[in-house]
């Protein structure tokens, strides 16, 4: 562009830092976050699984853990990350199917995820602690 | 990749404050982001305080009131004043709008203006859109066809037509491609939602004979394909159009002719 002067380095205007989160976009970026804990939580499955293989000392002290307080809030932010994950992606089948894209049902479908995820953990938690 | 920071050059410092006008009634802050290739500093915020008895309803009757009455300096682009030429479209409160039909008394709390997010800066509020009509001039935004010119128009049903409402209204004042964190990180390469609600605008075209080989030039993982139904872009169109859903059809059209 050389009717523009002397050339210029233009700054970026700013984005991430001044664009007003939205839920829908808080839900997506959130899509990902649990993917990724999703992956990271089947490591403690690994544990899991690998302490019963080793023997009965080894499947006691990863019982110890995972029934620790620590283990415990690790356990319900799996659960939570599984049936979001879940959710939403059944959330993402319908829109490839092309439907679900007007604001008031998208906005409606938002609700419905974060419940129907949050509903499902409680549930199964209360299952677990019973067996348990 | 995504670069959350913004690079050196385009962090934003802050910048003058014009005090509230002797005797005003209505006072309202502003604050608004100013960059001058001039001078070779950075961008800085500037805080304006006017008088809403002084100035119209919208937002953009704020700025030409600034403008006028304030500091002359101050640079934005405008033309219709009534949401059809796209030329006012900037970061409002948050999200992208036109300053042109959004009204002041719908934001809480100091009015924050920003460019379009993510783009290069001319000066002030004006992006350089040279990328962006690249693109769209990449999507080849004009009847494509074979047979023979007819004796008069290529005629459509009113059904045919009928598929082009909600897709032919946009303005190309490209609110929803910068809202658009996918674009923000991939703008290089894919298109956005702007440029893509174009693209189906064409295919959806019951005149137009070129869609295998639209189809084929969108057939890209990142042109089409870094969409992520983010919906950002809906979200904030501020002609009530719908850049996902049209996206989503595209998508649709390509597994369809699998």
């Amino acid at each position: 562009m050389a009717a523009d002067g002397p050339a210029t380095s233009r700054p970026v205007s700013p984005h991430i830092s001044i664009y007003r989160w939205q839920i829908n976009s808080v839900l997506s970026i959130l899509h990902r976050a649990t993917g990724v804990a999703l992956a990271v939580g089947t490591l403690l499955l690994v544990y899991w699984l690998v302490s019963a293989a080793a023997g009965p000392d080894a499947y006691r002290s990863a019982q110890g853990f995972i029934g620790s307080f620590i283990g415990q809030i690790l356990l319900i932010g799996w659960a939570w990350s599984l049936f979001y994950h879940l959710c939403n992606g059944i959330r993402h089948l319908i829109w490839d199917a092309g439907y679900g894209f007007e604001l008031s049902g998208m906005m409606r479908s938002s609700m419905i995820v974060l419940g129907t995820a949050s509903g499902l953990t409680v549930l199964a938690f209360i299952i677990g602690w019973i067996v348990w | 990749m995504a670069e959350l920071a913004l690079p050196k050059n385009s962090r934003v410092t802050q910048g003058v404050s014009h005090p509230v006008p002797q005797g005003a009634k209505n006072p309202r802050q502003f604050q608004i982001y100013r960059w001058n290739p001039d001078t070779g500093e950075n961008p800085r915020i500037d805080t304006y305080n006017i008088d809403l008895d002084k100035c119209g309803p919208m937002v953009l009757d704020a700025l030409i009131h600034i403008k006028s009455d304030v500091d002359s300096t101050l640079t934005f682009r405008r033309s219709c004043r009534e949401g059809i030429c796209g030329s006012c479209a900037m970061n409002i409160d948050g999200t992208n709008t036109l300053a042109c039909i959004h009204a002041i008394s719908d934001i809480e709390g100091p009015v924050k203006i920003y460019p379009l997010p993510h783009m290069p800066v001319v000066k002030d509020l004006v992006p350089d859109l040279n990328h962006v009509y690249a693109q769209y001039q990449s999507i080849k935004p004009w009847l494509e066809v074979e047979s023979a010119a007819p004796s008069r128009e290529r005629l459509q049903s009113p059904e045919d037509r009928e598929k082009l409402d909600g897709l032919y209204e946009c303005i190309l004042c490209f609110c929803c491609s910068t809202s658009c964190p996918s674009y923000w990180w991939n703008g290089d390469r894919f298109l956005g939602p702007a440029i893509l609600l174009q693209a189906y605008r064409w295919l959806a075209d019951s005149r137009d004979e070129h869609m295998g080989e639209r189809l084929d030039a969108l057939e890209d993982p990142f042109r089409l394909y870094r969409c992520h139904t983010i919906m950002n872009c809906t979200k904030t169109c501020p002609k009530g159009l719908n850049p996902a859903k049209a996206i989503a059809e595209i998508k649709k059209l390509m597994i369809e002719r699998r």
